[in-house]
């Protein structure tokens, strides 16, 4: 019964993401070089892995939200004011009227909840295009922090709610055991951790691999799939030493890490998730398929701000303080992540763990760039030639 | 009188269909000359050889025009010798203003820059020569349809026509927005305007023609001429066709009524005031196939979708019953749980998500069939797909294939399946064979009959007759919205059917 798809079909299908993997591994592979070479420095110590991933979270999970806002046919303008906004409510809410750090995370979630559900009516139910609804927005927010933080700086924060973004997961096994392995101050829940997270990417990934078999999919090829698998775990166990070897794993990344598994689940694997697709590919097929798609627009808006109102607290608590100006811009920064990432304009399809490596080769890139003292000027320059390369490189594998 | 046209031996082929076969069709100078024929004749690909759309080169067959040998390369080049055709779908700019569409690519310009004042004194002079009185700065999109076609005719004459082309010009105008259109064609004749209709209204055509060609699968039946016209002449030239073994042998086994649909209404969604179905009532027994015949644009698929969730048209009102009791059909999801299927005629914009693979697009409608609390089971899907992709015989490598890679027949078959996984109680298939090849016909059909066999209701809405009349145990005819006529399998003839939509003294009042 079944026919050889032909190996063209079969590398199309796998090649973006391996490509895009493969993009970033050579682009880490280049700072790494470069950076050595000229400034004699180390771009993969443990200090800079570390401050990559805090420089960067705030992109990835809102990426994350923007990956189905994308998805479902629409776009999202105003988040990089909903940072600023949450974030002063954030501040207001703590420095000046003294509430405890566990009521304001929700009150702040639920604030840019209620923004994305404001935006999100009038896009899903009244059909208003979601570039201008939140073209407005970003223009509204952006006021109404200003207005908040009555121009100014509110700050700094209690040292609770600093650690949103600072802090790190404490050793379980007492602090910096200085003879474990006979190496020097390495945080055990961060290497205990990052084990079990190579050895659960090697177990899901050969789990599908053997699933795809029984069904009769013709599956990648074996090589193909250890080489990417063991290039994976590697750069994970590499990754987790590294940070082991500064202050352990950033409260952020495990939060970075839990949303980023929970949402590839969610795209996958739900029916809910399942829909927004359908509704993306083809809104009115999916609509004759008896799928409330105005619902679902709505629900990507509401996790929208959801998740922005996080990057906001935890953007917020970096720089422990709120400034009128936080979170300006931000909106392109994901965006782009998303594009790069392989997801389409019109919507329909992208995966979350694209998402996250166009992300980092986001985050990569300003990290290195500004390492080597490039201005602002070429940053943006060769950023912007980077997303038109990678929506080319789809494109012109599509037509092909 | 001279002739002005004359088109010998024209035929084109299309890959795998001879759209025409050695067409000739003259045309004499003031005449207005009417083209009838089915769905598919080939009037619309005639016109589209003379107009250009087809340039020289792409059919056989030569083409005279004032004496001279007609090859046209592009639409342009016919409009510069004076041919114009107005299409079914009017190629008006809504936002643009009654002026700014007449000299739409024909400004009264010099060097690039509109001379206003005299652009609006030839459109009012070109107005009142086809009776509007609008102001020339009036936007398109405040006239209603019958209004509209008359620009379509003034933007004509503003390119000095001699060979205007009609395209089922009153296919969507009212009675007397008719009437007015077809009294300017004569008014055209009597100014030496040599005109070509098609219309399927012989009613119309009868009023208006001098004479009349009637296409056949692509071949001239019959050319008429007005002292022999008549509605019963033109309908057995339409239809004589011979109707070979295509259709599988069934025998029909049909239980209790499954459906019933009485008292139907629909308005149109966006023009106020315009009713699209009126008054409809039908039923469906179990093991029944149940065809809906009528030309293009009589209602049968807003008929369809307003049933399937009210997903066409407002203010709707009558009831649905199924097995007797009265169900909500007022949303897709309430219409699916009632048990009511409805395979679209278009399957590529409304029935799949292209960029999907097989096993996706067959699972959409009833995700929850393959997964428990709102968790996918991927196992279970893929099971499900394979057991239809064998069961519908889907001839693709795997049902991971994106669906945009499939033939026509197996994208229906993808469609059928979503909505068997659905478990219907009765499914509405709209023009379930459109653009499917001979085989993948005969497929489709069979499957019509093993759900009839397995006690389902099928609508079949179908502008082919002679598909309705193989397949069908039943078959309602519309005509304007209205159900006109119900005819059993025995009665039921392509001529009874024809009359039943054409005639004019068979309508209700």
């Amino acid at each position: 019964m079944q026919e050889d798809p032909g190996i063209k079909a079969l590398l199309g299908g796998h090649l973006r993401e391996n490509g895009m993997l493969l993009a970033l591994v050579a682009i880490v592979f280049f700072f790494t070089l470069v950076v050595r070479l000229m400034l004699d420095v180390d771009f993969l110590s443990a200090q800079n892995i570390t401050n990559l991933f805090l420089q960067n979270s705030y992109v990835i999970i809102m990426a994350l939200g923007m990956l189905l806002v994308i998805v479902a046919g629409h776009i999202d303008l105003s988040i990089g004011s909903v940072v600023g906004f949450t974030g002063a409510v954030a501040a207001v809410l703590t420095v000046n009227l003294d509430w405890p750090v566990i009521a304001v995370i929700p009150a702040c979630l639920a604030v840019g909840g209620l923004i994305g559900a404001a935006q999100g009516y009038w896009i899903a139910y009244w059909r208003i295009p979601s570039f201008i609804v939140t073209l407005a927005g970003m223009l509204v927010f952006r006021g109404s922090t200003l207005w908040l933080l009555g121009g100014q700086n509110i700050g700094p924060f209690p040292k609770t709610f600093q650690s949103l973004s600072t802090g790190f997961i404490p050793d379980v096994f007492g602090t910096a055991d200085e003879t474990l392995f006979g190496l020097e101050r390495l945080n055990g829940t961060a290497l205990l951790l990052v084990a079990v997270a190579a050895g659960a990417v090697i177990w899901f990934g050969w789990r599908a691999r053997s699933r795809d078999a029984n069904f009769g999919m013709t599956p990648e090829p074996m090589g193909l799939f250890v080489a990417r698998n063991i290039v994976l775990a590697a750069a994970l166990i590499f990754v987790g030493y590294k940070l082991a070897q500064f202050r352990g794993l950033p409260n952020v990344v495990l939060v970075l890490t839990v949303l980023t598994v929970l949402y590839a689940f969610f795209t996958e694997n739900t029916t809910t998730g399942r829909r927004i697709y359908a509704l993306g590919g083809n809104e009115k097929a999916a609509k004759l398929s008896g799928i409330r798609t105005n619902r679902l627009v709505f629900f990507c808006f509401v996790n929208m701000g959801v998740l922005a109102a996080l990057a906001g607290m935890i953007v917020a608590a970096r720089l422990n303080s709120s400034t009128p100006k936080a979170g300006g811009g931000f909106e392109l920064d994901v965006i782009a992540a998303v594009f790069i990432g392989g997801a389409s304009m019109t919507g329909g399809s992208g995966k979350i763990l694209g998402v996250v490596v166009g992300a980092l080769i986001m985050g990569v890139m300003n990290n290195g760039m500004s390492i080597l003292g490039i201005g602002i000027d070429y940053q943006q320059v060769i950023k912007g030639l980077v997303l038109l390369a990678a929506v080319i490189f789809d494109v012109y594998n599509k037509n092909k | 009188m001279p002739t002005l046209l004359e088109m010998r031996g024209i035929s084109k082929v299309f890959p795998g269909v001879r759209a025409l076969d050695h067409v000739n069709l003259t045309v004499e100078a003031g005449e207005i000359h009417a083209i009838c024929g089915e769905n598919g004749a080939g009037k619309s690909t005639l016109m589209k050889v003379l107009s250009g759309v087809y340039p020289h080169g792409s059919y056989e067959g030569e083409i005279f025009y004032d004496g001279q040998p007609l090859t046209l390369r592009t639409i342009r080049d016919s409009e510069r010798k004076g041919i114009i055709i107005i299409h079914q779908e009017l190629a008006l700019v809504p936002l643009l203003s009654i002026a700014e569409n007449l000299f739409l690519g024909n400004e009264v310009a010099k060097r690039g820059v509109i001379h206003w004042p005299e652009t609006f004194q030839k459109t009012e002079r070109l107005l009142a020569k086809v009776g509007l009185t609008d102001a020339p700065t009036t936007r398109v999109e405040k006239l209603g349809v019958g209004k509209q076609q008359l620009i379509e005719i003034a933007k004509a004459l503003a390119k000095d026509v001699r060979l205007l082309i009609l395209d089922e010009p009153t296919a969507a105008l009212q009675e007397n927005d008719s009437a007015t259109l077809l009294d300017l064609m004569l008014e055209l004749k009597a100014q030496g305007v040599t005109q070509i209709i098609i219309s399927h209204k012989l009613n119309e055509i009868g009023r208006v023609a001098d004479r009349i060609i009637v296409l056949r699968d692509g071949a001239t039946v019959s050319t008429i001429n007005r002292a022999d016209i008549s509605e019963d002449r033109i309908i057995r030239d339409m239809v004589g066709r011979d109707m070979a073994h295509r259709y599988p042998d069934r025998v029909p086994s049909i239980g209790e009524t499954l459906m019933e649909v009485s008292g139907w209404n629909v308005w149109h969604p966006d023009q106020a005031g315009r009713q699209m179905i009126r008054d409809v009532s039908l039923t469906v027994r179990k093991g029944e196939i149940v065809g809906i015949a009528g030309l293009m644009g009589t209602g049968r698929t807003e008929l369809a979708m307003s049933l399937f969730g009210h997903s066409y048209g407002r203010d709707i009102s009558g009831a649905v019953r199924m097995n007797g009791v009265p169900v909500d059909t007022s949303t897709v999801v309430k219409a699916v749980a009632a048990g009511l299927s409805y395979v679209t005629e278009d399957r590529k914009a409304l029935g799949l998500v292209l960029e999907e693979p097989i096993v996706r697009n067959i699972t959409l409608a009833n995700l929850t069939g393959v997964s428990s609390r709102g968790v996918l089971d991927k196992r279970v899907e893929t099971q499900v797909a394979e057991t239809y992709r064998k069961a519908m015989a889907i001839r693709t490598p795997g049902v991971f294939q994106k669906v945009v890679n499939l033939s026509g027949g197996n994208q229906q078959k993808v469609v059928l399946s979503k909505w068997l996984f659905t478990d219907p109680k009765v499914l509405i298939l709209d023009e379930p064979t459109r653009g499917i090849d001979v085989g993948a016909k005969f497929e489709i059909y069979n499957i019509m009959n093993d759900l009839a066999a397995m006690g389902k209701g099928v609508i079949m809405i179908s502008s082919e007759m002679p598909e309705l009349l193989g397949m069908c145990d039943r078959i309602y005819v519309m005509n304007e919205g209205r159900i006109m006529g119900e005819l059993t399998r025995a009665e039921a003839s392509q001529e009874r059917i024809m009359a039943m939509i054409l005639k004019t003294d068979g309508r209700a009042a």
